[in-house]
């Protein structure tokens, strides 16, 4: 039997130990292959230092030298119940883009904190992000706590603290573990000298979630991603977003409005009655109708909404910062038009969540916004709550993505 | 859908984003069982035929059973072929590992690539590297700028999330784009399995010998191994703790090869 993947991404302050519990991670579930051990035992040899967990995952050689993380990387590890694929995520505040990179792909996440250094810029920024990116399970892990004594009370000091900021931010932590990656405290085994702990260790934890399902409930989306002419057929090819598609349903392609019934759906060498969210398909249709890369096959019978403004909460990425009113390219799905922020109604730091009253005409990197956005041709936009696939979208400036956004509310 | 079948979903979608962007595009195809994989993914993405050509980088130092494989394949499905090959450098006598690693794989490999993509003026080029292959891989993009020296800057990589990859800027020679990267070997088997793509037996134990990775003839090394079928493999991967690629040189003369060769424009 193939066992299913999950996608984890660890996330935390610089230093407070990801590359290190990752590292741990491979090493008590047996997942390192030879010559990676004896290449990492070589270079901590050649370096004159012990042999340190975090270089299975710090590959880069300027990584290796200063001991920090970078860029995003992915590894794998097993466990019984399933495949763990690990996003390691930098938390260098310089490195924020690739940060959310990895984030975005993960299912879930570990939010790790250093039992000794407490909750710094970068914990809270990080647990910001998550709950920007919309991702609902995740772990607390309290590390290092060999350096503190494993002490009950530092754990509760640093658990309450940082509990009150994630309610702030909506984020509600199914576990708070204590660990030391370094030790092996409550990654995989339970810890002895954390007696006070009853709890689940992480990798417990971890088999406890569940994997998110397919959006086939929902409203019908398909976005044409292009169109093929393949012998004497037109065949809108796209991946399905949500709901479901089904040869001989109305369709309506928006925003042209034009109406067809679909005629076939077509995979290679294969013919299909159906097809699920999630899948890369195209469709024929019964008229024959001019089509462009960008339209929304929606379901003729259900009303979908066009909108061209809409309330979004935008993450900037960009050094050069994001102005009002300045005319930037906004891609969601296929879809891409031209529009401006109209207004920003109010944007905070990402870390402190402190409204900043400064410069409120423009979002600098790492500042998020509430902002009015205002697109030059309507959109199918919906409020991620209900439609995420079609409820987050980038920002583009000179074919560069300067940042991220998810939509709130539609106007 | 299950797990193979997402994969495949979001390869094909990958694959499609790339032709839409550019039709000055080519699939980079090593003769091996990823780029053969990929192969297999371009022709379903595009029903049959695959609307751009197929570069074979031959380094004159393949094995014999990988050009007839690439010969009768290229014939079977109708590809438009080029081979690229460094004359220039094998006339002066670079042969493959002379003296370091580095120097082969620059001339005979990167060099001969680029002197391709000059020629065609490709601006984007499909490679069917994954993340599980080498800890330097990992950090690759789906969608991955290269600067007219090829260089991949790591440190200065584009954000992309929700699968909004990167257009190609002023700035940009060309970009490599990698539908394959969220793919493990194991994936790669499995799939080959249920698709039935061909594979070639230099794959596949003789004499207790089997390839687990393909390059040159001098810089690659055949593991210990009784796996003849493609069951066997599957089963053998599962268990393993050997690296994919420990029979590659360039993997391991020093620490940081790889990523130097990457950094420089290698695959």
């Amino acid at each position: 039997m193939e066992k299913e993947d999950m996608k984890i991404v660890i996330v935390g302050h610089v230093d407070h130990g990801k590359s290190t519990l990752i590292g741990r991670l491979f090493f008590d579930t047996d997942s390192l292959p030879k010559e990676k051990k004896r290449e990492i035992e070589s270079i901590c040899k050649d370096k004159g230092k012990d042999v340190e967990f975090a270089f299975v995952m710090d590959h880069l050689e300027e990584e290796r030298d200063q001991g920090i993380t970078i860029d995003t990387a992915q590894t794998f590890f097993k466990t019984k119940k399933r495949n763990y694929v690990i996003i390691d995520a930098p938390g260098h505040k310089e490195f924020l883009k690739n940060m959310i990179t990895g984030a975005s792909q993960a299912e879930v996440a570990i939010l790790i904190v250093d039992g000794h250094e407490g909750v710094q810029e970068q914990t809270r920024r990080h647990a910001y992000i998550l709950s920007f990116l919309g991702i609902e399970q995740v772990i607390v892990v309290i590390n290092k706590m060999d350096l503190v004594e494993y002490s009950e009370e530092i754990f509760e000091n640093v658990k309450e603290k940082l509990l009150s900021f994630l309610k702030k931010i909506n984020i509600k932590s199914s576990y708070v573990i204590p660990i030391s990656s370094k030790q092996g405290d409550n990654v995989s085994k339970k810890s002895k000298s954390i007696d006070w702990y009853k709890g689940k260790t992480i990798l417990e934890s971890l088999d406890t979630f569940y994997k998110q399902e397919a959006s086939n409930n929902k409203p019908l989306r398909f976005p044409v991603q292009d169109v093929y002419k393949i012998d004497d057929k037109r065949i809108t090819v796209g991946k399905v977003e949500s709901g479901m598609l089904e040869v001989g349903e109305e369709i309506v392609f928006l925003p042209t409005k034009k109406k067809t019934k679909i005629k076939s759906i077509e995979v290679f060498e294969k013919k299909k009655g159906k097809a699920e969210s999630g899948e890369s398909v195209g469709i024929t249709t019964t008229e024959s109708i001019f089509i462009e890369r960008g339209e929304i096959v929606c379901k003729a019978s259900e009303s979908v909404k066009l909108s061209d403004e809409f309330k979004a909460e935008v993450f900037c990425m960009s050094k050069k910062p994001i102005k009002t009113n300045e005319e930037i390219t906004l891609r969601c799905t296929t879809q891409e038009v031209k529009c401006s922020i109209k207004r920003v109604l109010r944007k905070i730091n990402s870390s402190t969540l402190k409204i900043i009253n400064e410069d409120v005409n423009e979002l600098k990197e790492t500042e998020t916004g509430e902002v009015i956005i205002k697109t030059k041709k309507p959109v199918v936009i919906e409020k991620f709550k209900e439609i995420p696939e079609l409820g987050r979208f980038v920002f583009v400036r000179n074919s560069n993505t300067v940042a991220g956004g998810i939509v709130r509310e539609v106007i | 859908m299950n797990h193979l079948e997402k994969l495949e979903n979001q390869s094909i979608y990958i694959i499609r984003e790339a032709y839409k962007q550019f039709k000055d595009i080519a699939l980079l195809w090593s003769i091996g069982k990823d780029s053969t994989t990929l192969l297999w993914l371009c022709r379903k993405a595009f029903y049959g035929k695959i609307p751009f050509p197929v570069i074979h980088i031959d380094t004159g130092f393949k094995f014999p059973e990988m050009y007839k494989f690439r010969d009768e394949w290229a014939k079977k499905l109708g590809l438009n072929l080029i081979v690229g090959k460094n004359q220039k450098a094998l006339d002066k006598g670079i042969t493959c590992c002379m003296d370091d690693q580095m120097t082969c794989c620059k001339y005979l490999k990167t060099e001969a690539l680029k002197q391709i993509i000059e020629k065609h003026k490709f601006k984007a080029l499909i490679v069917g590297i994954r993340r599980d292959e080498h800890g330097v891989r990992a950090k690759e993009r789906y969608f991955s700028p290269r600067d007219e020296e090829f260089k991949w800057n790591y440190k200065d990589q584009p954000p992309e999330l929700w699968d909004q990859f990167k257009s190609k800027g002023k700035e940009d020679d060309h970009l490599r784009i990698h539908p394959l990267l969220h793919w493990t070997e194991l994936d790669i088997w499995r799939y080959i399995r249920k698709e039935n793509i061909p594979t070639n037996k230099l794959y596949f134990a003789k004499n207790g010998k089997r390839y687990r990775s393909l390059g040159c003839t001098r810089a690659t090394v055949a593991v210990n191994s009784k796996a003849d079928t493609v069951d066997k493999v599957i089963k053998e991967i599962k268990t393993t703790k050997t690296a994919e690629r420990s029979g590659r040189a360039q993997d391991k003369e020093k620490a940081y090869i790889m990523q130097k060769l990457r950094s420089l424009g290698y695959m």
